[in-house]
């Protein structure tokens, strides 16, 4: 029951944010994976259901205007949970960037790393809080 | 000097060609370059994320590893937390650097800050290799018992991926990792419950240590569903879905195959599956998982009948998502339930026609899995371009195995044709031809239904179904034409076509513009066939065969002017051109067989009874189950099975070798097979003799891959073949005695 890989694109396919806990894929790998499943994903119209199954992962995806939220897991893991965990993730974001849009995430993008890497450790949901996954990145700002 | 990162993106961004942004970043790598080796410390932090951005984009970033090491180990906090992100996405366990980062990591784990232990923890459990396990396992440990809650959530979740890499420290942390599920702070609990998850996964026997936890998780569970509105974990009205659903799934493990344990956790299933609100998505989570742990642990009857009205209700739902799981859901039940399954076909067959490919794939999954002798009727439907392949394998796979009677299996391989000609395999339709050879009385009916398929599609006809029909009707065109015709069959329109009708249409195939070679193979053979039968036609069909002689295709070339020849000797043509007697099954069944079926087919049993007697397969773990079946030959194989990497779905298998003869086998070699829905990879074999009363010397590794784990156990073929004192000797035999789970 793991996360394999989160991947933040927008509505042209480009990849914003790519983050995997899965370490058997190269980079070149990885740009024909993301390619693929972003075809997929984007031209599935708004009634359609939010999983995709793509070779042995399943991708639950979720829009937010223009920008694209993909979660690659396994077959065990809860994919209504995993579309929740989605949500929470893009309040946290909105939180800290209030009205969270494509550019805060490209020119924050550490940033952006740091806020998911509280929420998602190792590929498990390891903090649902908005306030405290917040903590780290804010001390973190005040120091710097 | 190099630019800054957001001058970078914005330069990429302004880029209106690939070419253009290549150049950008081709430039930038070689001022990082040039900045790595100058050895500058100032603006090192800002290069790295450079990197991780080019990363991003899929530009190579090797260049830039040491940099990030070097990041790690100074001081800032700013500058480690980009050099851990650098970690964590430049670099994979794979890459030897990564030996260097152990001490850094080491200092980290000991920081007296909490969110540098923290960021260490984080990155440990993403990219940490078995050494680095090995020599930082003992920290974890320590800091999964710190007074600090953020750090024994980390650590909890670090500690999974150290006990994967380095299973033997599994005991000290099996030990430790229930006081976790005490904690207060529910993030600590979630990932108390993860680590707990991830631990019975890999070690089953630790399951029953962990049972009487279940009470404890029941009152956690019930506080999360009764206690009142909690503001800091609530999703929509709902308190911590998250934890709910963590906690929901290891009660599945815990109460599985256990009475007592299940007993305990009954009531508040109960509580969950009725208390818990299905309007909002949270909720259809909770109850998704509620749904499964009902259906895998022993609940009682009223329970279970509880959880298959929630799965109606999510199968009846408007939203897409939720008849998603609930399909899914049934899929995971239908080896339980079969029966509570089945109430919702009808629903389940409408999922099959839906727009949305994810719950088609679903549902045809299900439908697949649902198919018995007593519903196959109904399996009738016109298919669908995306899934013609794989829907009409399925279908003649499912006719061959469960077809009432032959005639419907003919109709129902011929329609299959008629509509997905293009991805039937080859063996769908030897067997089909198989089937009327072998069946006497069918013949005429074959011929007419052939007729009548190619009649209304020869347009659209695929290769599969000309090649098929074109058979039928060369070896049994008579029996529609003369007036052996026989009766016609129950429901079937008369047929009107006389010897000219059949060679009109065989000459139509021929002359289809798109025919292939092989096609006209099948079309010249069957005019030939019919040339004695045919005695008006003869001539028409020698002009039609003769046309063939100039092709540039050579085998149809020989054909027609090899049948040209025997037309020529009136005493031996006719006994050639006979109908072809019976074929024997068995001598099909090789290429025959769909591979799924042979574990449930009865004609296997004779064959795994051989493997028994040719081959002792010894299973067991640790050798310690399963014992020996006497072996016949001086040949035996054992198998040891283990579970490779964290994924239950692969498996090696070492297989070793012994030699109870007083000669040795020489020239030794292992071959094996399985279904196609799983892969294999044999390793070469340590040597290529037996010595003498030898045990285990000689030993090959095997790895499969089984994509439908947890639903089709682990079969193989096996076919050794080796010579004993000059002669050659081959065993064969079938192994699907596997224990189960694996």
């Amino acid at each position: 029951m793991t996360i394999k890989f989160v991947l933040l694109v927008n509505k042209q396919g480009q990849t914003r944010l790519a983050k995997y806990t899965d370490s058997s894929l190269t980079t070149d790998e990885r740009r024909a994976l993301e390619a693929e499943i972003v075809r997929k994903c984007l031209t599935r119209v708004d009634k359609q259901c939010n999983f995709v199954e793509h070779r042995s992962w399943k991708v639950v995806y979720r829009r937010y205007a223009s920008l694209f939220f993909l979660v690659g897991i396994d077959d065990e893991e809860n994919e209504l949970g995993i579309l929740e965990m989605i949500h929470c993730v893009v309040e946290t974001l909105d939180k800290w960037f209030s009205n969270v849009c494509e550019l805060d995430i490209m020119f924050s993008l550490e940033t952006t790393h740091h806020i998911i890497d509280e929420m998602i450790a190792n590929g498990c949901i390891v903090e649902t809080n908005k306030a405290n996954a917040l903590t780290p990145v804010q001390l973190l700002e005040r120091v710097s | 000097m190099t630019l800054r990162l957001r001058d970078l993106i914005k330069q990429v961004r302004q880029c209106k060609t690939a070419a253009e942004e290549r150049d950008v970043i081709a430039k930038e790598s070689a001022a990082l370059r040039q900045a790595f080796k100058e050895q500058d410390g100032t603006y090192r932090h800002r290069n790295v994320a450079k990197l991780m951005y080019m990363h991003m984009l899929g530009y190579p970033t090797h260049f830039g590893q040491m940099e990030t090491l070097k990041l790690i180990a100074s001081a800032g906090f700013p500058e480690k937390r980009v050099g851990y992100l650098g970690l964590m996405i430049l670099l994979d366990e794979r890459q030897e650097v990564l030996m260097l980062v152990t001490n850094s990591l080491k200092n980290d784990l000991n920081s007296r800050n909490q969110y540098t232990v923290g960021l260490a923890l984080c990155a440990l459990g993403n990219i940490c290799s078995s050494e680095m396990a090995r020599d930082l396992g003992p920290e974890v440990e320590r800091l999964l018992a710190s007074q600090n809650p953020y750090l024994r959530k980390k650590a909890a979740l670090c500690a999974s991926r150290v006990l994967r890499k380095v299973p033997d420290m599994l005991e000290s942390f099996a030990e430790r990792a229930p006081t976790l599920l005490e904690d207060r702070s529910h993030s600590v609990l979630l990932a108390g419950v993860t680590l707990l998850l991830d631990i019975c996964a890999q070690a089953p026997q630790v399951v029953e240590a962990y049972r009487p936890h279940v009470p404890l998780l029941c009152r956690v569970l019930r506080s999360l569903i009764m206690g009142g509105f909690a503001p800091d974990y609530d999703v929509g009205g709902i308190n911590d879905p998250f934890l709910q659903v963590a906690i929901l799934r290891l009660l599945r493990v815990l109460g599985r195959g256990n009475a007592e344990a299940s007993d305990a956790m009954s009531d508040v299933l109960a509580q969950v599956a009725t208390n818990t609100d299905s309007a909002r998505n949270a909720g259809n989570a909770i109850l998704y998982e509620c749904v499964q742990t009902i259906m895998a642990v022993e609940s009682i009857g009223g329970l279970r009948v509880l959880a298959v009205n929630i799965l109606g209700r999510f199968l009846g739902n408007k939203d897409n998502n939720i008849r998603y799981v609930a399909l899914n859901t049934l899929a995971r039940v239908v080896s339980v339930d079969a029966a509570a399954v089945q109430r919702h076909r009808g629903t389940i067959v409408d999922c099959v026609k839906d727009a949305d490919i994810s719950i088609r794939r679903r549902a045809l999954e299900l439908v697949y899995a649902l198919v018995n002798e007593g519903n196959i009727r109904t399996l009738t439907r016109d298919c669908d371009a995306e899934f013609k392949p794989d829907l009409s394998n399925k279908i003649c796979m499912l006719v061959q195995r469960y077809a009432p009677d032959k005639r419907w299996y003919i109709d129902s391989l011929l329609q299959v044709l008629v509509q997905a000609g293009a991805y039937v395999k080859d063996d769908a339709c030897r067997a089909l031809i198989l089937l009327v050879v072998n069946a006497a009385q069918l013949h005429a009916y074959a011929a007419r239904a052939s007729y009548r398929a190619l009649t209304a599609n020869l347009a659209a006809a695929q290769p599969s179904l000309l090649m098929v029909a074109t058979w039928c009707l060369g070896e049994y065109g008579e029996l529609l034409a003369g007036s052996a015709g026989g009766k016609l069959l129950e429901g079937e329109e008369p047929v009107a076509a006389g010897a000219a009708d059949v060679v009109g249409l065989l000459e139509a195939v021929l002359q289809r513009p798109s025919a292939s070679a092989a096609v006209h193979e099948y079309a010249l053979t069957a005019l030939a066939k019919l040339e004695p039968k045919f005695g008006g036609q003869a001539q028409r069909i020698k002009g039609l065969i003769a046309a063939f002689a100039q092709s540039t295709q050579l085998e149809v070339q020989t054909r027609s002017v090899e049948y040209s020849r025997l037309f020529a000797h009136p005493a031996i043509g006719p006994q050639v051109l006979e109908h072809i007697p019976p074929l024997e099954e068995s001598a099909y069944d090789a290429s025959l067989e769909p591979g799924e079926g042979a574990a449930a087919a009865g004609g296997a049993a004779a064959s795994s009874a051989n493997a028994a007697a040719d081959l002792a397969a010894l299973l067991g773990l640790d050798a310690g189950l399963g014992g020996g079946a006497p072996a016949a030959g001086p040949l035996t194989v054992t198998f040891q099975l283990s579970k490779a990497g964290g994924d239950p779905a692969a498996t090696d298998i070492l297989a070793s070798f012994s030699n109870s003869g007083d000669a040795p086998l020489e020239a030794f070699t292992l071959q094996a097979a399985v279904p196609k829905q799983m892969t294999l990879k044999l390793d070469p074999a340590s040597a290529g003799a037996l010595p003498p009363h030898s045990a285990g010397a000689v030993s090959q590794r095997l790895h499969v891959h089984n994509s439908l784990h947890g639903q089709k156990a682990l079969v193989m073929r096996l076919r050794i073949s080796y010579q004993l004192g000059g002669a050659p000797v081959l065993e064969q035999g079938e192994v699907s005695n596997f224990p189960a789970g694996w």
